[in-house]
């Protein structure tokens, strides 16, 4: 399988410690882009209630859900603490300043 | 028979190729060296001090003329090669020399990023590179006039520092918040920031430069806010780009830079190249040390040995500034499989933080002191375990195979006369023999008897610990609440020390108030943020990505995603152009919700979004303006009909809570703030459930607060009688003034109430006119630079990026 990789902009598109989100013909992947300038994709989905993760605050590699404040891991995806849960990581590629996201991750989702 | 090696490019990678190659194959190649710069080989990393007027041009030449001499190189200085003809291996210069090569190693370097902005041309405008550079600024410098260096990483303040020593005043513009934030993480930032102001530089953070100004020459720079900053010289180091053109004009594969290989061999089998120009295993390099591994990577395989392979490996970032220690290596990123261990010591402007592994380092940055990086380097390259000293790790070098460092000994060790409390030269032996000649058993009470620890607070833990030393088993460490798990200091402590101390960041109160993490947490960056739009409502630049998603995008965020949307209604009057606008919104929009609040306004639910800014534009068009319906300040005045209409009225309610809802939105409270005005002791805007509401009587009004009507249910207090509306107004605002300068964050009134008395509220507000109008003054200072319409500030494009989707993608793809 070769591996897709999809433009979805600059580095700088995101701010500091902020996210934005990727929409997807299944469903819109949030980008995170932490105080260290590390980039994260995950669903904006979280495994709680479906809370859109990329509108929450985001802390270290984490973020907290903007609806009941789960905070679910950037890398892993996993929920931390006593929570339990996960959502889906996309691979992430930074070239410069430029951002690519695996995308046949999303089509095997599909299928 | 001896090859022919032309290089292209003199600087320091090639330089010390050709030391490399001497060594291994003597004579084999007869060396031919064009370079633009006419010059022999120097120090580029040392043009800093030669600024400063440390060093001289001539200290820090690598490679005399001599040198080239006694190795037969013939050196073209001051020729630029323009063309590379592979087929016909040749080069040829700007000056018209053209040289044929068997081997060929480009070694260009890289050139200065220039930003595109109107003005760059100027003369007056230079970039920070080579000599002629140099030269260039220390003639400038001569005015003595003023200088602004745009970029704040390591050239930048390099630059800003030699410059001021040259007795320039220096203005540092940085586009990102903190200095240097590829090698420091923002707590290191905020004390370099502090270093470099400290030698009278200027730093403006998050400044983007919209163009330099002047006519004929630099007069100064412009920023997008409108700023101008005056300048004679302008210097950009905002950057650099691999110099790759020439060898893509030559058909050599080039990415960021020249491609090559672990070999550093090009897309030709006959080119080689090294240096900043070139990129190996997609990196790109600017600091020497991988530069001088690929020189010797070269130089082994021109010398025949096709064994040696460039691997990568991480280089301490250090700045040059004499004063200045700063240390930066490998990845300090947080993540999940990471550990982070800080150690911060405000008093020494000491930042140290250890990023681990699996117990293995994977980045480090010092800050202060320094001496460790070594260590610490060397523990990281060798990929140590470090459990077994983890507890100590921190401390350095010195603290390892000795006994652990037990923070209790060190105090008890210290002599009675050692200061404890520098604020109030308070030492240890006052501490101790009055905890027991007084038989003090709080913090509170040392405090007061003392005064240790009384003002700025920052030597608290040491005189907690010793009277935990005095009193052993009798001391129970005060039960504060901790903010977070980030700090030990609670809510008060934190507000009290940003003030004592002047905090004006929230780097800086994480630095001062020794945050355990190097971030914090969605806990107390809300907190701290507010605090410090309390504190300094001029100076301090609100930080949104610390506000709640709500607050962020001024609108509240419902289950499915989607947003409300809540216009303010002043005091719960409305016409109808007011509502002929919202039905067209609701129209327009496919607003799926539209509901009257028990806030009295209407509340419009299901919005997307995407659709937010243009909601509000038609909003705001109708001269709707946010109704803060998603804010920790003021939400709404609920009036009642009042004297106009109702038949039992006895003042104007509905007015008057108006002009308390115009007076006041837009201010930021420690939690939410609601307030009614009832026009009579009917109370039918139910004013005595509110945080501060307002009873209507013949004589006058009657001001109560502290009342609750969520999760408790709580009927006020009366704080006071007044006569006339605009001393209702008066009170009101200082009593919201004062919750606001001691409330902690969330903490609503009537629980901030219960805490602080409420005969000490109504002494303040009620009993003492100067404690109110200060109370009402500062108020009204912060309300200038609060009460700004979130949502016209966004429809006019603030922020812009919260509400469109960074990229759509895919759904070609699907549709196959
Ligand atoms: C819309 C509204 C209900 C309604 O349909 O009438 C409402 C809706 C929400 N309330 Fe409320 N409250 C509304 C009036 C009230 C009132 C009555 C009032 O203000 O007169 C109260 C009791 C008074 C009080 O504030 O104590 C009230 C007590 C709460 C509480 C409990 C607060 C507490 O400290 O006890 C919460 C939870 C919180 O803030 O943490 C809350 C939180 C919420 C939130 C923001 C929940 C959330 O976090 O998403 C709801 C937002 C829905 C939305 O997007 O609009 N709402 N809420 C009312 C909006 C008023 C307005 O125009 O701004
Ligand atoms: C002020 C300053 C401070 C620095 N401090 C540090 C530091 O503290 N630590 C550190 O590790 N690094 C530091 N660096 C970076 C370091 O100096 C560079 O990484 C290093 O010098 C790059 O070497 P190079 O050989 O790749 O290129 P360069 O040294 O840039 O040499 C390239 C040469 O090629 C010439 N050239 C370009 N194109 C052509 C052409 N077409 N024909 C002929 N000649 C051409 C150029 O004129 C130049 O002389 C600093 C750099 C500067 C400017
Ligand atoms: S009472 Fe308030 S918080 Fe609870 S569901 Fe209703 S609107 Fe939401
Ligand atoms: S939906 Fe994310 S915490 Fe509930």
């Amino acid at each position: 399988m070769t591996v897709n990789w999809i433009s979805i902009g600059l580095l700088t598109d995101i701010p500091l410690r902020g996210a934005r989100c990727v929409k997807t013909p299944d469903g819109k992947i949030a980008v995170f882009r932490t105080a260290e300038n590390q980039i994260f994709a995950i669903d904006d989905h979280c495994p709680h209630k479906g809370g859109p993760l990329s509108q929450g605050i985001v802390h270290g590699a984490a973020v907290t859900c903007p609806l009941h404040n789960w905070v679910i891991s950037l890398e892993t995806g996993k929920a931390l603490g006593a929570d339990e849960g996960s959502v889906r990581t996309i691979p992430v590629r930074i070239d410069g300043e430029h951002l690519f996201i695996a995308l046949e991750a999303l089509a095997s989702r599909a299928a | 028979m001896t090859e022919k090696l032309v290089i292209i490019g003199n600087g320091m990678a090639p330089g010390r190729m050709l030391e490399h190659l001497f060594e291994q194959a003597p004579g084999r190649y007869a060396v031919t060296i064009f370079n633009a710069e006419p010059r022999v080989n120097y120090d580029r990393i040392m043009l800093s001090p030669v600024l400063s007027g440390e060093k001289s041009y001539e200290e820090i030449v690598i490679h005399g003329d001599g040198w080239y001499i006694q190795h037969g190189i013939t050196l073209y200085k001051g020729h630029k090669i323009v063309a590379i003809d592979r087929a016909a291996k040749t080069v040829t210069s700007d000056h018209g020399v053209t040289e044929n090569y068997d081997k060929l190693v480009i070694a260009t370097g890289s050139v200065p990023f220039i930003i595109p902005v109107p003005g760059k041309d100027l003369p007056g405008v230079l970039t920070y590179r080579d000599l002629d550079d140099v030269q260039a600024m220390l003639l400038a410098a001569q005015s003595r006039e003023k200088a602004v260096v745009i970029g704040g990483g390591l050239l930048g303040l390099e630059a800003a520092a030699g410059l001021a020593s040259r007795g320039m005043d220096v203005t540092v513009l940085h586009v990102m918040p903190t200095l240097m934030e590829r090698q420091l993480d923002p707590a290191a930032g905020y004390l370099l920031q502090r270093a470099v102001e400290d030698r009278g530089i200027k730093v403006i953070t998050k400044a983007n430069t919209k163009q330099i100004i002047g006519d004929g020459k630099v007069e100064g720079v412009e920023l997008a806010d409108g700023t101008i900053i005056p300048a004679t010289l302008v210097v950009m180091a905002v950057g650099i780009r691999p110099s790759a053109g020439l060898a893509k004009d030559a058909g050599l594969a080039v990415n960021r830079g020249i491609v090559v290989d672990s070999g550093m061999l090009t897309s030709d089998g006959d080119i080689y190249s090294v240096g900043e120009c070139a990129e190996v295993d997609g990196m790109v390099y600017g600091l020497v040390a991988p530069l001088y591994e690929m020189a010797r990577v070269a130089a082994s395989h021109l010398a025949g040995d096709r064994s040696a392979a460039f691997v990568h490996s991480d280089t301490p970032t250090k700045l040059k500034v004499t004063g200045i220690n700063l240390f930066s290596l490998g990845d300090f990123a947080e993540g999940d499989d990471r550990e982070e261990i800080v150690l911060r010591d405000a008093t020494a402007g000491v930042y140290k933080r250890v990023v681990l592994r699996q117990n293995r380092i994977i980045g480090t940055v010092l800050y202060g002191e320094t001496a460790d990086g070594a260590w610490f380097n060397d523990l990281k390259k060798k990929q140590t375990d470090i459990s077994e000293m983890r507890d100590t790790l921190i401390f350095g070098q010195a603290y390892q195979g000795g006994a652990p460092l037990d923070p209790m000994a060190a105090v008890a060790a210290l002599p009675d006369d050692a200061e404890i409390c520098g604020c109030n030269g308070v030492c240890k032996g006052k501490i101790t023999s009055t905890i027991t000649a007084k038989a003090l058993t709080s913090l509170d009470d040392v405090r007061a008897h003392t005064k240790a620890s009384a003002s700025c607070g920052s030597c608290t833990g040491l005189v907690e610990q010793l009277m935990s030393l005095t009193l052993g088993a009798a001391y129970n460490p005060a039960t504060v609440t901790p903010m977070c798990t980030c700090t030990t200091l609670g809510h008060d402590d934190v507000r009290r020390l940003i003030k004592a101390k002047g905090l004006k960041t929230i780097p800086a109160v994480m630095q001062e108030l020794e945050w355990k993490t190097s971030c914090g947490c969605a806990k107390c960056r809300p907190a701290l943020n507010y605090y410090l739009v309390c504190d300094f409502p001029d100076e301090y630049a609100d930080d949104y990505q610390s506000r709640y998603i709500n607050e962020r995008v001024h609108a509240n965020i419902q289950k499915d995603g989607t947003y409300s949307v809540v216009p303010r209604m002043w005091g719960g009057v409305t016409n109808s152009n007011e509502l002929r606008a919202i039905a067209d919104v609701v129209d327009k929009f496919e607003i799926p919700m539209v509901k009257v609040t028990g806030g009295q306004r209407i509340d419009l639910l299901g919005i997307e979004k995407e659709d937010l800014p243009a909601v509000w534009a038609d909003l705001g068009k109708a001269g709707f303006v946010s109704g803060q319906a998603y804010a920790k300040g003021l939400r709404t005045v609920k009036t009642c009909v009042g004297s106009d209409w109702c038949r039992f009225g006895t003042q104007d309610s509905t007015g008057l809570g108006i002009r308390i809802e115009k007076f006041m939105w837009g201010s930021w409270t420690p939690a939410k703030l609601k307030l009614a005005v009832s026009g009579c002791p009917r109370n039918c805007a139910e004013a005595t459930c509110k945080d501060i509401g307002v009873i209507c009587v013949d004589s006058g009004f009657e001001i109560h607060f502290a009342g609750a009507a969520g999760l408790d249910i709580k009927g006020t207090e009366v704080l006071g009688m007044v006569h006339t509306e605009d001393e209702a107004l008066e009170y009101i605002v200082a009593l919201a003034q004062m919750y606001r300068e001691q409330g902690r964050y969330l903490e609503r009134i009537y629980k901030w109430a219960k805490r602080i008395g409420l005969d000490e509220i109504r002494r303040q507000i009620m009993g003492d006119a100067d404690k109110r109008r200060g109370y009402y003054e500062r108020f009204v200072f912060s309300q200038k630079f609060a009460q700004v319409d979130p949502w016209s500030e966004r429809v006019s494009g603030k922020d812009k990026h919260e509400f469109k989707p960074m990229a759509t993608v895919g759904f070609a793809q699907a549709a196959e």
